[in-house]
């Protein structure tokens, strides 16, 4: 049996004295896409930033294809192969958008300590950036600044950036918040397209869109894990409807 | 065109010796030490976005330990010096460790507290520093025996430092590591969720800036041959900063626009004015009413506003 992509136990933070996280368990198996529900407040972006190393938790643990990383820091868990986009837009707005996937395929790099080379001058990494750029169709305006793109296209980037990094696990947090409906179809269309060989867990609001895209279904609420399974069966689970259907 | 440019202001530097006066040779020596100073500092400043006031550390320490070494210990000229840059190295490696604990305003207090110790230990340890009568009896680097005693020949050692010093911190800001740098002071968070380590990255960049800050020193040292404990003042490391700041901070050219303007204003307009301080002052009001982002990139700016204006 090889281990689940993502094993959480009892997890809990509190700010405070607020709890934000209480005793969460989950499990993800490898290769699996999981969609985490939960009405605001509900502790989604803080269990988030607690499996990226953002947010140390008060108790539990957190466990990576087999192995403890819960006291481990943001960047150490990149290079075992976490990625994240993030509901707040989060990229470099005064450079191009080739500048902002080679920072991400930098990250993961040697050359990261190349304090001699431009990386104008790393044509490798250029025509990776390229391609990255490519799948989520940007590849025509690589050499425009993030601030002269529209709100749509800054989301595309945000998952360009992560999936140039080619994770094992990756976090969307609310990849289609504020989108269009034809936006949504385009965002739909390119999460569809991600391999099984990256495990996948989504934060989304938008039940239409996102339900199809996943195998099962986590709901949180109040920061405790209120239903936990099958698509369908979370979906048909009264508290589903109660707390987060408003039924 | 550009390039035209460079090396025909690169020739008027190297040829300054043959018509300026002693006094402007000089003077500029004083000009090449403070940019170098700004440049360091603005590694940190304009491209790490860590304001620190405690830069004059690094200047005034690789200063003090070039002089006692020198004249206390009864080392080579040049056994010091590589000393000096070494120790002064040390000490960046276990400030940067410190004060990286935090950024923005708590980053700056930490590096004025060190730069303040340091200040205070020059006045007080009295043994060792001679106090506040300074360290005198300095002589000059010879390097591979050529004598610095002229003013004319210490420039020109001082222009080609400052040309090592500009294209390896100019290498340094271009690189992929630089483009790291900037990635942190822009978005910490998404660079350290990328897989790039922010601290380390920062710590690197301290270090580097403490290099050459004393680099500058060992300069000051050689052309003053004599150091007194305000070289490590909070006054200094603010003139660093105004320079890097005026100029244009996370630019290359802006530092040494600024430097060499404080520079000169405070060594010629004193001659006239006995109020220059006041002049400093209304030339940085100047500064932020007409291009608040420094000389350099307001210029820029203004110039090419023109442009599209015709």
């Amino acid at each position: 049996m090889t281990a689940p992509a993502l094993d959480i136990q009892n997890l809990s933070k509190k700010f405070g004295g607020l709890p934000a996280t209480r005793h969460v368990t989950l499990r993800v198996e490898v290769g699996e896409r999981r969609l985490i529900l939960g009405p605001n407040g509900a502790g989604k972006t803080t269990l988030f930033n607690q499996i990226t190393g953002d947010i140390a938790p008060t108790s539990g643990s957190i466990r990576l294809f087999g192995l403890e990383i819960t006291g481990l820091p943001p960047s150490r868990r990149a290079h075992l192969g976490i990625a994240r986009t993030y509901q707040i837009i989060t990229l470099f707005q005064k450079d191009t958008l080739e500048h902002n996937v080679m920072l991400a395929l930098l990250g993961l790099s040697r050359r990261r300590y190349d304090m001699v080379r431009p990386l104008a001058s790393m044509p490798q990494m250029r025509e990776r950036a390229q391609r990255a750029l490519a799948r989520v169709a940007l590849d025509h305006v690589a050499q425009r600044k993030v601030s002269d793109l529209s709100y749509g296209e800054k989301r595309r980037l945000e998952i360009a950036l992560a999936l140039a990094q080619e994770p094992k696990l990756l976090l969307l947090d609310e990849p289609m918040a504020g989108l269009s409906t034809e936006e949504r179809t385009t965002i739909r269309n390119l999460i569809a397209a991600i391999p099984r060989t990256t495990t996948l867990v989504m934060i989304e609001h938008d039940m239409d869109s996102a339900l199809s895209l996943v195998d099962k279904v986590t709901l949180l609420h109040y920061g405790q894990v209120l239903v936990d399974g099958d698509r369908e069966t979370v979906v048909a689970d009264p508290q589903t409807r109660e707390v987060y259907l408003g039924l | 065109m550009t390039r035209l440019v460079l090396v025909l202001a690169l020739a008027a530097l190297v040829a300054l010796p043959a018509y300026a006066g002693e006094f402007y040779v000089n003077l500029a020596s004083q000009v090449l030490i403070a940019v170098i100073v700004a440049m360091s500092l603005n590694l940190l400043v304009g491209y790490g976005g860590l304001t620190s006031l405690g830069h004059a550390s690094f200047v005034g320490f690789a200063a003090y330990v070039y002089a006692w070494l020198a004249t206390r210990l009864g080392l080579g000229n040049g056994a010091a010096a590589v000393s000096a840059l070494m120790a002064t190295t040390g000490l960046a490696c276990v400030f940067g460790a410190v004060a990286l604990r935090a950024t923005g305003l708590a980053f700056l207090m930490i590096t004025l507290a060190f730069s303040q110790i340091l200040w205070g230990l020059a006045y007080r340890w009295v043994s060792v520093t001679n106090g506040d009568n300074g360290l005198s009896g300095i002589t000059r680097l010879a390097p591979f025996g050529v004598s610095l005693d002229s003013a004319a020949d210490f420039y020109w050692m001082a222009l080609a430092v400052s040309l090592v010093a500009f294209l390896s911190i100019a290498a340094f800001a271009n690189s992929a590591f630089g483009a790291t740098l900037r990635g942190v002071r822009d978005e910490p968070r998404r660079m350290a969720a990328l897989g790039h380590n922010i601290r380390l990255i920062r710590w690197i960049t301290f270090v580097y800036a403490g290099f050459w800050g004393a680099v500058a020193g060992l300069l000051y040292v050689n052309y003053h041959k004599y150091i007194h404990p305000s070289s490590l003042s909070i006054a200094n490391s603010a003139e660093g900063l105004l320079g890097v700041i005026a100029g244009g901070s996370g630019t290359l050219g802006g530092p040494i626009a600024g430097a060499a303007l404080i520079t000169i204003l405070k060594n010629y307009s004193s001659a006239y004015i006995e109020r220059w301080n006041m002049l400093l002052g209304f030339v940085f009001l100047a500064i932020v009413l007409v291009v608040p982002e420094g000389i350099v990139p307001g210029l820029r700016r203004l110039l090419a506003r023109k442009g599209d204006g015709k």
